[in-house]
């Protein structure tokens, strides 16, 4: 496959990569979320090259609108904005980054040097089908994720309430005593 | 658009979310390094289910690593909020009251 495809692929692939990059190395805490918005971006156009569109469009309304949401507001609730002080110390910059060039090293030559039995793609819509095998054949772990959320949304509201619990609890055990 | 071209992507992903975990202090950038991680596998999911018969467990697994990562961010956010009451920061150094 080579032509208007092959362009698209590469300018999502520099996307994404380039801003994980920015991710990865940027100080301020702030713009690496921004980075991340592209990064994810990325992604979501590198599934509608892989015939994934329900999965693009997952990516783009949970990825995109809810987690960068929650971790823009995580960034903004808990710095002292005040203080204008929102960089990002960092620590074991040089050994990390070794580790990591090395470990792409190892996993780019496996991939690279490893042949698959790769079949040409065909591009279909891909809604139905996950649609029906999640009804179907993973029917369980999809209540199970389901039971997941539901434990998550409870244990998250539990987690972020503002402190009423410490007073309830010396109340009672000054009731007690 | 090949699939070790894709695999390479990949790598590349998850090597920067890899490094953001390693290097940052912050825990909202730790998260989202584990967020590029998780998008990492992903493309290999998807590419792996285009390129080979199609099948489609690959996206369905993709599917459930995106859940899974929602409510990761979720509980996460809220363990920061609750982090940042009680020590007034989010590092991840300041973390270490159950160290003996």
């Amino acid at each position: 496959m080579s032509g208007p495809a092959d362009y698209i692929f590469y300018a999502a692939a520099a996307m994404t990569v380039g801003a994980a990059i920015l991710v990865a190395i940027l100080p301020n805490i702030l713009y690496a979320a921004v980075a991340l918005l592209f990064s994810f971006a990325g992604v979501a156009g590198l599934y509608v090259l892989l015939s994934a569109d329900f999965l693009a469009a997952t990516q783009v309304l949970v990825y995109v609108g809810g987690i960068l949401v929650l971790l823009l507001f995580a960034v903004f609730l808990s710095n002292r904005i005040s203080g204008g002080n929102i960089t990002n110390p960092t620590h074991f910059r040089l050994p990390a980054a070794a580790i990591c060039l090395v470990l792409f090293g190892v996993l780019s030559y496996a991939a690279v040097s490893t042949p698959f039995a790769v079949k040409r793609g065909v591009y279909l819509p891909t809604t139905a089908d996950i649609g029906e095998l999640l009804m179907t054949r993973y029917l369980l772990p999809f209540e199970v994720a389901s039971v997941l959320l539901l434990a998550a949304l409870i244990g998250a509201a539990f987690l972020s309430r503002p402190d009423r619990g410490a007073t309830e609890k010396d109340d009672m055990r000054e009731g007690k005593a | 658009m090949t699939l070790d071209k894709l695999l390479v992507v990949a790598a590349a992903l998850f090597c920067c979310g890899l490094y953001a975990v390693m290097t940052r202090r912050n825990a909202v950038a730790v998260l989202m390094g584990v967020e590029l991680i998780l998008n990492a596998a992903n493309v290999n999911f998807v590419a792996f289910s285009f390129f080979l018969n199609r099948v489609m467990g690959g996206q369905i697994f993709a599917v459930f690593v995106i859940v899974l990562a929602a409510a990761e961010a979720a509980v996460a956010l809220a363990i920061f909020l609750r982090m940042f009451a009680t020590t007034g920061t989010v590092e991840v150094d300041a973390a270490d009251e159950l160290k003996g």
